[in-house]
């Protein structure tokens, strides 16, 4: 299953599904970071709201995301991470450190917006 | 209302999704909490996670469980590979021998209410999680 990736002006937005597998993950780490490239965006957002389940696995590829693209120069934030999955996830001790999070897709539109001041 | 057993064979990492939606799935049939479900999904796929891993083949089984005043589930994941040599060095926080985070089988313990683990070196290893219903 693809992950879809819009460009949204500066931005690129990456929408996870609830049955991503390894491979899926694997595969969008390596097409969000050469779609940075290439558009050279300055952020990405990810939207985790259908993902039901944030074992370590993911949580770690979600790591490793946000810190490749910082070292493109660029920023990520996840958003929507659902109540129950971020209970589950202290439970498992998976953190997020050092990548910005945010409620929904609209509220980590308004970050980068502030972040970057981009005027309509 | 009465849930038999499910099993679904581990071969690849396509099969840690499958496990943990059927588990999702059973454990709303036996009445858990929508939150409880995501902890018994995450714990299925952390467990079936440790099968791709480090044994590459095993099982996922899934069971409704009925005692006298509660009722919840048990799975038990199983496989025929490498074994585990230090059982309690693997039940510590950040400990693998993988490259993974180490976090799999101590948060699997937190995530679920009862756990047991079986496991020899050549001969495989077995951990049977359960969780009752609130």
């Amino acid at each position: 299953m693809e992950v879809p990736i819009l460009k949204q002006g500066a931005f690129l937005i990456a929408t996870f599904q609830a049955a991503l597998s390894d491979a899926d993950l694997n595969q969008l780490r390596m097409g969000l970071v050469q779609q940075v490239v290439k558009f050279r965006s300055r952020a990405v957002i990810v939207d985790v709201t259908a993902m039901d389940v944030m074992d370590s696995f993911a949580s770690r590829t979600l790591r490793e995301i946000a810190h490749m693209i910082r070292l493109r120069g660029a920023e990520t934030v996840i958003v929507g991470i659902q109540p129950e999955v971020a209970f589950a996830m202290v439970q498992l001790g998976l953190t997020l450190e050092g990548v910005a999070t945010a409620l929904d897709l609209e509220e980590g539109l308004a970050y980068l917006n502030e972040r970057f001041r981009i005027t309509k | 209302m009465s849930v038999g057993e499910i099993r679904v064979e581990i071969n690849s990492d396509q099969d840690i999704v499958i496990a943990r939606q059927k588990g999702r799935v059973m454990a709303g049939e036996l009445g858990f909490s929508s939150g409880d479900a995501t902890l018994i999904a995450t714990a299925i796929s952390e467990l079936a996670r440790n099968i791709v891993s480090y044994a590459r083949t095993g099982q996922i089984k899934l069971k409704g469980i009925h005692g006298s005043s509660r009722s919840g589930i048990l799975v038990i994941a199983s496989d025929d590979g490498p074994g585990i040599i230090d059982i309690r060095q693997a039940l510590r926080d950040g400990f693998s021998t993988s490259g993974s985070l180490g976090l799999g089988l101590p948060g699997v313990r937190r995530l679920m209410d009862e756990f047991e683990i079986n496991s020899q070196p050549g001969k495989g290893t077995m951990v049977a999680v359960k969780k009752w219903r609130q």
